[in-house]
């Protein structure tokens, strides 16, 4: 079988469906997270989702249920904790994240099954996503979009200052709680194909992408959408592909190649900002001494490579800690 | 014309009002009256209950004793937010997401759209006045974490302003910011004024801001302690007490929980 024939297979087409659809919801919903300074969230969400991959496994429900039940339960529970707890928050989400997945892993014991059948849910799995499983994840992640984009005004409004929208008359409880679900959401329908442990990485790395380049909400939002779906889709074939010569889990090839994404724009956006720095124009006060350069011999202007600052109404080019603005003849030390 | 506290031409009437953070009391009966058109500044030491009072004001804490009314509705039943407009006490107006300059003070339009529709010419046109107003113009589409913390002070004002409110409320504004930033700022509260809006300004420094304000009302230990005629920051220190001094690290008004799992209902349900 060769690697084109793989597309052929109905399990790979519907991997391929569910990380689209993942690569789209889980970021939509991570720019709100990280927003609001909550990057690690998702990986709490994640860890106590563990706990319900097991109960079903236990009960002999179907995990992908279980899981959605008491993911959302565990995020609830993380919100109000959050809110209420003042400074301490931090301590008891952790409390949580290792409760949910100590929880998960002695049930799947009790329930009799081995580390390789949770592997595939903390992890990714090709081969098991069924026909419904799809259905179901297709549903959620159009749900978690449709919410999350047409709600996006108010959803930013409390994620960037929730003391303003409660002022302003939004119900910021029910909004944090709404991301708080949605992202718990989204982490059961990303389980398949990235697996619980690392889902958060497709929350966060491509909102941290994204924002290399991007100046304004919409961009880093959409962005990170775009780079989200690359990021799924690659990542579930790149590890089909290597499926020829070991097993890979879909989830690090995924998680592997937005970091490398991630890394591919991180220069280029430093960069962008050490420009943006360097071109700030220098602030204008009142008129300092006039002092004029010793013999300079080069001469400045446009295309001259040295970094042209607005100053006032004129440019001070800058160079060697010196900032000379022409003055007739010569240049002035501004 | 006898004015009333349940008239509802006037913005703020507090009657006896008290309010309690974690069962201790911060605002001791604190009867206050702002009219409409009104400046008032509140002036008072670190801990002397400004920022408590505002807090009320906007209905983020409850009133547990006496009345507060705003615009002639008792708090409780008030459900008109999108007449206040509010800038928090907070020195950036960054998150962990870039947004620009338009982006944040869209978001105060919030309070006015409706659910699952799109900007309407109208939300567009206040965010566009609210950016002039503050003078920020030509930086619309500027990133905010390119701007200088005063210009970051202005931003949150105008996202304020997008929201079109009757009544604006504004805790320590002025905070950590340069002299020309508080000229602007000072500015497009002038602006404001002339337009016949309500100001409710908590302050450390008042600066530039002098000229513009009609009444000034200096807390101290959770009771007004002078309500007159405009006083700046130097008198109002020395006014009936001496000067205080500020606890280094701030003043708690109530001890925070140590445990994760404690902790105090502090909000309004």
């Amino acid at each position: 079988m060769s690697f084109l024939d793989l597309f052929s297979l109905s399990f790979m087409q519907r991997a391929l469906v569910a990380a689209l659809l993942t690569g789209l919801a889980a970021p939509a919903i991570g720019t709100f997270i990280v927003q609001r300074r909550l990057a690690l969230l998702g990986d709490g969400i994640g860890h106590v989702a563990v706990t319900g991959v097991a109960l079903g496994l236990l009960t002999g429900a179907s995990p992908t249920w279980t899981a959605v039940v008491v993911a959302v339960l565990g995020a609830v529970l993380m919100e109000v904790i959050r809110e209420r707890g003042h400074t301490n928050g931090d301590v008891a989400l952790a409390l949580l994240f290792y409760g949910g997945l100590a929880g998960g892993v002695l049930i799947t014991g009790l329930a009799g099954q081995g580390a390789a059948t949770l592997q595939a849910y903390l992890f990714g799995s090709l081969n098991s996503i069924s026909p419904s499983d799809v259905w179901f994840t297709a549903a959620l992640a159009i749900v978690v979009l449709v919410v999350t984009l047409g709600l996006s005004p108010q959803l930013f409004a409390v994620a960037s200052d929730p003391e303003f929208a409660r002022v302003a008359g939004l119900r910021v409880r029910a909004y944090n709680m709404l991301i708080a679900v949605l992202a718990a959401v989204s982490i059961t329908v990303a389980m398949r194909t990235v697996g619980l442990l690392l889902v958060s990485a497709l929350m966060v790395v491509p909102v941290a992408t994204s924002q290399q380049l991007a100046r304004s909400f919409r961009a880093t939002l959409l962005g990170a959408m775009g780079v989200g779906c690359l990021a799924a889709v690659g990542g579930l074939v790149v590890s089909a592909a290597l499926s020829f010569h070991a097993s890979v889990a879909p989830g690090p090839t995924i998680v592997l190649l937005a970091l490398a994404m991630f890394t591919a724009t991180w220069p280029l956006g430093a960069w962008i900002r050490h420009r943006s720095r360097l071109m700030a124009p220098f602030p204008e006060v009142t008129a300092t001494p006039h002092r004029t350069t010793a013999d300079h011999d080069h001469a400045h202007g446009p295309e001259c490579g040295h970094p042209g600052v607005p100053h006032g109404d004129h440019v001070d080019y800058v160079h060697d800690g010196h900032r000379h603005a022409v003055h007739g003849e010569h240049y002035d030390e501004h | 014309m006898l004015v009333t506290d349940a008239d509802p031409a006037v913005p703020v009437a507090l009657d006896g009002a008290s309010v309690a953070i974690g069962g201790r009391p911060i605002l001791r009966e604190v009867d206050l009256m702002v009219r409409t058109g009104d400046f008032v500044t509140l002036l008072g030491p670190n801990g002397s209950g400004k920022s408590t009072l505002v807090r009320a004001v906007t209905g983020l804490l409850p009133v547990v004793g006496g009345t507060l009314r705003l615009f002639g509705t008792p708090v409780e039943d008030f459900h008109d937010w999108q007449r206040l407009g509010f800038v928090p006490q907070r020195s950036t107006a960054t998150g962990g997401v870039p947004a620009t300059v338009r982006e944040v003070v869209a978001s105060g339009r919030v309070g006015r759209r409706r659910l699952l529709r799109p900007s309407g010419a109208d939300d567009r046109r206040a965010v566009e006045a609210a950016i002039e107003v503050v003078g920020l113009g030509d930086r619309a589409s500027y990133g905010v974490s390119q701007l200088s913390g005063g210009q970051q002070q202005r931003v949150l004002i105008a996202r304020a302003l997008a929201g079109e409110p009757e009544l604006l409320v504004l805790d320590e504004p002025t905070a950590g910011v340069d002299l020309p930033n508080q000229q602007a700022l000072a500015d497009a509260l002038g602006r404001l004024k002339a337009r016949g809006a309500t100001i409710v300004l908590v302050a450390h420094e008042i600066g530039p801001m002098m000229p513009l304000i009609d009444r000034t009302v200096v807390m101290r230990d959770g009771r007004v302690a002078y309500d007159g005629p405009p006083l700046t920051q130097e008198v109002a220190s020395h006014t009936h007490h001496p000067h205080d001094h500020d606890l280094p690290g701030g003043h708690d008004h109530a001890p925070h929980v140590a445990s994760p799992f404690d902790w105090e209902r502090r909000t309004r349900p």
